[in-house]
Order: C-alpha cells, then sequence, then structure tokens
C-alpha cells in the first residue's frame, strides 16, 4: 500500500515538475521569436557603427557587411577559430578592407578588435570589441572607457601611412605609439595585433579583392 | 497586510538583512562589479528589476508548487524571467541594454535572488513578496554604489566615470587631477574584500553604539525608578 502512495506521490510531483519546465521554457520561446528581428537590426545596426568610426561611410558604397571573404584559422590575426575581412569598395574598385583580428596577449586574455585598411596600405582606424583589461587602467584601449575624450588613446590608430608601419610599436618597444605608464601591455598587444593585421591585408590584398564573396580564404604559408 | 508590516517588511531590506553587509550574500558579483559607481549601480538596478519580478512571480505560484521540488522549479522560474528581461530589454530598450547588458545574465549566479525566493515569497502573499525584492535589492543598490564609490575614488581618483553611457553629455568628477597616478589594489578584487570589509565593521559599529545607547537608557531608567 505505501508502495502505491510513495509511487503516485512521485508521478504527481514529476508532472507537475513537467509542466513548470513545459510552460517557463515556452515562455522563454515566444519572447526570443518575438524580440529576434530587433535584436538582429539592433547587432548590424551596433556593427555598422562600430565600422562607420574607423571607415568613414562616404569612402565606400557597397553593403559592406554583405561582402566578404571567410577566415579559417590564421595564426597571422590571431583568429584560432576563423574570421571574416569584409570588403570596402568604391564603385567597384577596391577602397579598403576591413579586418576582425585578435591580440591574444592582454593582460587578462585576448582582445578582438576591428582594424581598417585602405586600399594604398595606410590603417584607417582600430576599435576595440571585446576585451577584458583592468578597469580603470588597461581599459583606456576602448574609447568608450578612456578619460581622454578629446583624444583618445585609440586615435593614434587614424591615419598611419604604409610607410610609417614599421613604427607601429610602443615607445618602449622603439616605435613611435604612446602609452599610459603601468598598462603598457594592453597597448603593446593591441599595437602588435594592428601591425600584423596591416601586414597581412597589404600582402593578401589582391587574392583578398579577388577571392569570391562568402569564400573560404586561405592566407599566405 | 497594512502599512505598518510593509514599512517592517523595506527596513528589514534596507538595514536590518541587508543583503551585502549583513547576510554576506551575493559576493561574487558584488565584489567584481563594484569598481566604479555606474557599473555598480547599473548592476544593483537591473537586480531590483530581477528581484521583484521572480518574488512576484513565486509568491503568486506558491501553492501549486510542491516542497520537495521547489528549489529546482524556483531556479527554473528566475532563469526563465532573467532570460525574458534580457531578451526584452535587447530588443525594446537596446541603449539601455548597452549600459546594462553585461549585468543581467550575472544575476543568476546571484544567490541572493534565490534566497529570497526561498526565505520569504515561497511563505508571503505577492505584495509583500515584490516589496521585500525591491527592499532587499535597494538595500543592494546601496551597498554597491557605496562601495564602488569607494573604490573609484581611492583607485583611479575619478567619481561617476562612465556616466556619460548612461546620460551623454555629463562628465565624470576628476578629484586629484589627470596625473594621478591610481591606486592599483583598490581596483583589483582585494581591495574589494577591504572595503566591504570596512562597510561591514561601520554598520557593526553603528548597531553597537545603538545598543549601548538603549542598555544605558535602560539603566538610568531602573536607578530612576529606584
Amino acid at each position: 500500500m505505501s508502495e502505491t502512495t510513495a509511487l503516485r506521490l512521485s508521478a504527481r510531483t514529476g508532472t507537475i515538475m513537467v509542466a513548470f519546465t513545459v510552460v517557463f521554457t515556452a515562455l522563454m520561446a515566444f519572447t526570443y521569436g518575438a524580440t529576434k528581428v530587433q535584436i538582429d537590426a539592433a547587432a548590424a545596426d551596433e556593427k555598422m557603427k562600430l565600422i562607420s568610426e574607423v571607415l568613414p561611410a562616404s569612402s565606400f558604397d557597397n553593403v559592406l557587411l554583405d561582402d566578404f571573404v571567410a577566415l579559417g584559422p590564421t595564426p597571422a590575426l590571431g583568429l584560432d577559430e576563423g574570421g571574416r575581412i569584409y570588403r570596402a569598395r568604391k564603385a567597384g574598385a577596391p577602397a579598403g578592407l576591413l579586418l576582425e583580428t585578435i591580440a591574444p596577449d592582454g593582460y587578462s586574455g585576448r582582445i578582438d578588435l576591428i582594424v581598417a585598411v585602405r586600399a594604398d596600405g595606410s590603417v584607417s582606424g582600430v576599435r576595440a570589441v571585446t576585451h577584458r583589461e583592468t578597469p580603470g587602467l588597461g581599459d583606456y584601449i576602448d574609447p568608450k572607457k578612456d578619460k581622454n575624450k578629446a583624444s583618445p588613446w585609440i586615435a593614434q590608430f587614424a591615419d598611419i601611412k604604409a610607410a610609417d608601419l614599421p613604427g607601429c610599436k610602443v615607445k618602449k618597444d622603439g616605435g613611435q605609439i604612446a602609452y599610459h605608464t603601468g598598462a603598457t601591455i594592453s597597448a603593446r598587444a593591441v599595437t602588435n595585433a594592428v601591425a600584423r593585421a596591416a601586414r597581412f591585408a597589404a600582402d593578401n590584398q589582391d587574392r583578398l579583392f579577388a577571392a569570391q564573396n562568402g569564400a573560404k580564404f586561405a592566407g599566405t604559408p | 497586510m497594512d502599512i505598518q508590516a510593509y514599512k517592517d517588511i523595506a527596513w528589514n531590506g534596507i538595514w536590518k538583512q541587508n543583503t551585502g553587509v549583513v547576510q554576506i550574500l551575493g559576493l561574487c558579483p558584488i565584489l567584481a562589479i563594484s569598481t566604479n559607481i555606474v557599473n555598480a549601480v547599473s548592476l544593483g538596478l537591473a537586480t531590483i528589476l530581477v528581484m521583484a519580478m521572480s518574488n512576484l512571480v513565486i509568491a503568486a505560484l506558491r501553492n501549486f508548487i510542491p516542497y520537495e521540488i521547489r528549489i529546482p522549479v524556483f531556479i527554473l522560474i528566475i532563469a526563465a524571467l532573467v532570460t525574458v528581461v534580457d531578451l526584452a530589454f535587447n530588443a525594446y530598450l537596446h541603449e539601455l541594454y548597452l549600459v546594462l547588458g553585461i549585468f543581467i545574465p550575472l544575476i543568476v549566479t546571484n544567490c541572493i535572488v534565490l534566497a529570497r525566493v526561498e526565505a520569504f515569497a515561497a511563505k508571503n502573499e505577492p505584495g509583500g513578496s515584490t516589496v521585500d525584492g525591491i527592499a532587499m535589492g535597494i538595500g543592494l543598490t546601496l551597498v554597491l554604489a557605496v562601495l564602488g564609490a569607494m573604490r573609484e575614488v581611492v583607485g583611479s581618483g575619478t567619481l561617476l566615470s562612465g556616466i556619460d553611457m548612461i546620460f551623454p553629455g555629463m562628465q565624470p568628477i576628476v578629484l586629484f587631477g589627470d596625473d594621478y597616478p591610481g591606486f592599483l589594489v583598490a581596483i583589483l578584487p582585494p581591495g574589494a574584500f577591504i572595503a566591504l570589509g570596512c562597510l561591514i565593521a561601520g554598520r557593526n559599529w553603528i548597531e553597537a553604539r545603538k545598543l549601548a545607547r538603549a542598555h544605558a537608557a535602560a539603566l538610568a531608567a531602573k536607578a530612576a525608578e529606584a
């Protein structure tokens, strides 16, 4: 008799648990479905805003986010899992490349960057997309966190001529890029990643622009 | 419930049972986020919202939840509510989401939400439970704000840095000039423990003084009687 009661109690409790799970999963699924369009649009907007900061919207006329080559794992850009290079064109002619790149050697792990390189090989701008550098110390690599709003640190990468790229190192390493004392590692990681990305863009530019849209691309060996 | 009962709940949450300095619950997000006031208060506001909602929903459903499986059901409900809030913020209040967004998933790791659901909402009616959630959240936000202010002033010599992300055009206050070198310990996790320790000591001191005064008053009353 007591066995039946235990069985019935478990069945009842189990049923209630399943009912709660179904109801609240349905609630989450409904919200996900109802918000997906807006969230995707907002994410694309966000990306375009970041892009327009490094590559002026007037310098290209194609739909940038739809014109890209896919990269497999590319050590030269720090991409362990692959990434994308977007191609900016003006009237069909190459205008610049927008590279996703990762600085693996930040103070607190990897720093995801976008680097815009013009067709003449000069760097047009850089932004940190995600990073975990120490708040208040190394996070000046993100202009939103930089205390100096008038000329944030990352603005040093706006317009570096191709001929000046060998100087794209922090001053401590003999280059031209200033940094904040006590937080050299964050600056050095970003600076070196920018130099690598610019070199990669210059070395592969013709093949990158010739590659088919969305095609898989392998860098120079 | 009458007004006095709500007042008691609110006072309990904000001072007597303050989550940050009395119950010492939910340390993980408190210590990680309180590097400046803006971050700290943002996390506090998101927590108030989630605690009010989870307390309300669970208090309303409390008679349908069997005692044996209450914890998994609570966790399910809290996680579902946080997900819904996260998605809704992202879609409809995107500007605010860019600032608060990273804090909302963090709330799931805050055991104070589950603790209040288990200790209060599961046994009380929805109205009182919602007030409890809000009051506990306000108590946490106050601790976070003070902690954030202490660490920010000592660590980077500013106040309200990042405020321009919430109110464009507002400038952070620079206290010690631009060449303040910063005090790294205050910004790193050990600084959070030290600052929180100071807050707990401060609250205990206030309480001890209050107790001593009440004691002295009682003695005086007795002496007057005699």
